[in-house]
């Protein structure tokens, strides 16, 4: 193989795969990327057996072949010489190594055969479709923070994308519930996505999906398969196994009969709720919320060093209520909110709680409350 | 301020003769802040001498050495004993040159084990919040506590002595005050049966006469280390500033200055005696297939359940125990997102778990159980996605009700009809 790239392209296709690799490895050749250089493209693979992403960009490609070298190596190595730079890659035939040529630097790294590399046989993918860049991140980013990281509720691991009916209409939802908080988002969906399967993408590919969609033009390809998800767009294909595990039916956890409604300015609120906070302890992160008549007072008594209480001005005429939550769910929550205000739906202090940016709002978060 | 008299527990005025005005008794305690304080150490009279002089009154009333043992020092002597100079940890041979009468009985650890917990158990009828320090001794915190016994602390405590010396025939020695080491010299100011009081007021002038090593944590050589910088009693210490201290001897004077003046922020912290709840069979014949083991897994899950219950516990750790016919221990555990006391949860778990092991190997013992302990209030709550672990709890209370109202075979899972019997079962439980 020989093949001369660019340096600032080369860097940002090795910055998209190299993070799949994971730093430590007992096997050797997933801590490598596959490199394969033919008809004017090197392509680039990066694999931990349960993702697998892979890029292509153009290149002066000499000699065709294939090699795999250490990813966060030559990450390196890329990421340190001088912008504008051509960067030579050439494998040296007997010997096993890769030739790095840069200006006046040369580097020689190790590789291992490209037979040895691990595909993740992708299958038949039963349903295409595409979805604008930006909806997709929305359905990420809103719901990532709630992923469980439990082990033994694996199934809560990753967001539940899947369609469903709302409105009369068919949407697109992503789901995602650690128990304790759980995170309800919804788009139109695109055409091609009726009658796909209910999938649970792990948070692993959901870190990386998110990375990678930013740098991403107008649309986002998808494919599924009952095992498999794969993301393209422009040069990247991001290939992930899928849980295989049921999602449990969250739809009968999210309150619909929350009769006291409270609406307060959400800047001022999360920076109150932050600011009470800072008096509770690490074990008991709960904030009580005591709702009465067009205000809400937010206290925090911590045995160990003492209490706080703040009073905002809120939207709410319901019997006064007292209830309490996490302070760090609380403001998980209201960070994911877009308006000024934040609406809260409250039945009791023992029962799920409803927060959106307004009513009918497309994303919808539950909390559990705690008491205090 | 009326007297509390510690023998017959009334409060009356003692007027001049200093004596109770029931029973005259001269053992009243009136304290000025006898009814403030809260905070106990307890510790028995010559514990070990006491317990065999009360199993054997014939020793009663002369000096008793219990040691003998295997070192060959004291490792008790009564009071008798003690007028003659007899003390803890001196070589026998020279306990016997002081008081060569002594009659010397070997220690029955297990016996005094069996005595302390009655007396253990005493305290916990006072205050969840005991401490125990050894055996025979505790730090009880009885703060808010007044309301549950209709009386303070004091009176508490003076009940508490009386009621051990009646029921179990040894003496106890009570220090009451503000703070753990208070409490705990004022428990040694005055013993044997002795009552004292270290309150607020008093507190620099208790402590002014006291040398450096009377404070907890001052051992022999940091003594010495603070005797060579001119501070021999607390006194020298109270004389000086705290930042003076903290300067000269760092983290250690800091602590010693607050100690001087009474200042000690130590909590009660009450032992869990219990680490884990566990139920185990072992089979008359070994078992290899899940057909036959996970109706005795669903057993041992009740069993272990209900214990928990009982005893008002919830753990967050489940552990399965298996033992292979030749007699190799696997154990496997897992934990769970809040703690749980129900059975059906126990053998999800450990249905689970039980499964990955099953792979041809015969086992012999099967057992179950929770570690990570945690109060019943804590235990299923459940969550959005757990949704049934509180209707859960409460049927599985419902079914401890109809057992206790019908006997243990009224209600049963269906599972559980499929046993095999185990005529040779053993149970154990730590």
């Amino acid at each position: 193989m020989q093949v001369t790239v660019e340096r600032s392209a080369l860097l940002k296709s090795l910055g998209h795969v190299h993070r799949v690799v994971e730093r430590r490895n007992t096997i050797p050749i997933l801590s490598n990327v596959l490199l394969r250089a033919s008809g004017g493209v090197l392509g680039l693979k990066a694999t931990d057996l349960d993702l697998e992403v892979t890029e292509s960009l153009p290149a002066d490609v000499t000699q065709p072949g294939a090699t795999t070298v250490p990813a966060h190596m030559i990450y390196d190595i890329i990421r340190k010489l001088p912008d504008g730079a051509q960067v030579s890659l050439e494998t040296t035939g007997e010997t096993g190594q890769m030739l790095i040529r840069s200006g006046r630097s040369r580097f020689t790294l190790q590789t291992l055969p490209e037979s040895d590399f691990p595909d993740l046989a992708a299958g038949d993918m039963t349903h295409r479709f595409s979805l604008p860049a930006q909806e997709l991140r929305r359905l990420i980013e809103k719901t990532q923070f709630a992923i469980s990281t439990e082990e033994t509720r694996y199934y809560l691991n990753g967001i539940y994308l899947h369609t469903a009916e709302n409105d009369g209409g068919p949407v697109m939802r992503a789901v995602a519930t650690d128990g304790h908080r759980l995170a309800r988002v919804e788009t139109a969906a695109p055409s091609g996505s009726a009658g796909m399967p209910g999938v649970i993408v792990p948070r692993k590919a959901v870190a990386e999906i998110i990375k990678l969609v930013e740098t991403a033009g107008e649309e986002v390809g998808l494919e599924l398969s009952p095992a498999k998800i794969r993301i393209t767009f422009d040069s990247v294909v991001l290939t992930s196994k899928l849980i295989d595990g049921t999602f449990p039916d969250y739809q009968r956890v999210i309150p619909a009969n929350n009769d006291k409604t409270l609406i307060v300015e959400r800047g001022d609120f999360a920076a109150a709720v932050d600011r009470v906070s800072t008096i509770s302890s690490e074990r008991g992160r709960a904030v009580k919320l005591a709702v009465s008549d067009g205000q809400v007072t937010l206290s925090v008594t911590n045995p160990d060093s003492g209490s706080a209480v703040e009073e905002l001005q809120a939207d709410y005429a319901a019997a006064p209520i007292e209830i309490g939550f996490n302070a760090r769910y609380l403001l998980d929550i209201t960070e994911q909110l877009d308006s000024d205000t934040a609406t809260f739906k409250l039945a009791d202090a023992g029962s799920p709680t409803l927060v959106q940016d307004r009513e009918g709002a497309s994303a919808l978060y539950v909390l559990m409350p705690m008491r205090v | 301020m009326a007297a509390l008299c510690r023998d017959c527990l009334t409060l009356a005025d003692p007027g001049a003769r200093r004596r109770c005005p029931s029973c005259f008794s001269p053992r009243l305690i009136d304290h000025p802040e006898r009814d403030e304080l809260s905070l106990a150490h307890i510790d028995c009279d010559a514990f070990y001498a006491a317990v065999e002089k009360r199993d054997n009154p014939e020793i009663r009333d002369k000096p008793v050495i219990i040691g003998g043992g295997t070192r060959g020092v004291v490792s008790t002597a009564c009071y008798i004993a003690r007028i003659h100079g007899v003390r803890s940890a001196m070589p026998m041979f020279k306990a016997l040159e002081l008081c060569p009468h002594a009659v010397v009985v070997r220690p029955d650890m297990a016996k005094y084990s069996d005595v302390g917990h009655q007396i253990r158990e005493m305290m916990l009828d006072l205050t969840p919040l005991v401490e125990p320090v050894s055996i025979d001794e505790a730090f009880l915190d009885l703060s808010g506590t007044e309301k549950l016994h209709g009386a303070p602390p004091a009176h508490v405590l003076a009940r508490f002595a009386k009621r051990v010396e009646d029921e179990i025939g040894v003496t106890v020695s009570v220090g009451l005050s503000y703070a753990k080491f208070l409490a705990k010299l004022a428990s040694d100011a005055e013993k044997p049966r002795g009552f004292s009081i270290i309150g607020r007021k008093e507190v620099m002038a208790r402590l002014a006469p006291l040398s450096v090593g009377a404070l907890p944590g001052i051992g022999k050589v940091s003594a010495e280390r603070f005797a060579a910088m001119g501070y021999r009693t607390i006194a020298d210490i109270q004389r000086v500033e705290q930042s003076f201290l903290a300067r000269q001897f760092g983290e250690d004077g800091f602590r010693l200055w607050r100690l001087a003046h009474g200042i000690d922020d130590r909590r009660v912290e009450p032992e869990r005696d219990a680490k884990s709840v566990s139920a185990e069979t072992t089979f008359s014949t070994d078992i290899a297939d899940a057909e036959t083991l996970l109706p005795v897994l669903m057993e041992l899950c009740e069993k272990v359940g209900r214990r928990l219950r009982q005893s008002e516990l919830a753990g967050r750790t489940v552990v399965l125990k298996l033992k292979t016919k030749d007699f190799k221990s696997r154990t496997r555990n897992q934990t769970l997102p809040e703690p749980t006391r129900r059975a059906a949860k126990l053998y999800e778990i450990g249905r689970d778990l039980l499964h990955r092991e099953l792979d041809g190997t015969r086992f012999r013992l099967l057992g179950i159980g929770v570690s990570d302990l945690y109060d019943a209030d804590d235990a299923d709550h459940g969550d959005l996605v757990d949704t049934k672990a509180k209707r859960g709890a409460e049927l599985e209370e419902a079914m401890d009700r109809l057992r206790a109202k019908f006997g243990g075979q009224a209600v049963t899972r269906a599972l559980i009809m499929r046993a095999p019997d185990d005529d040779d079962a053993e149970e154990a439980e730590d």
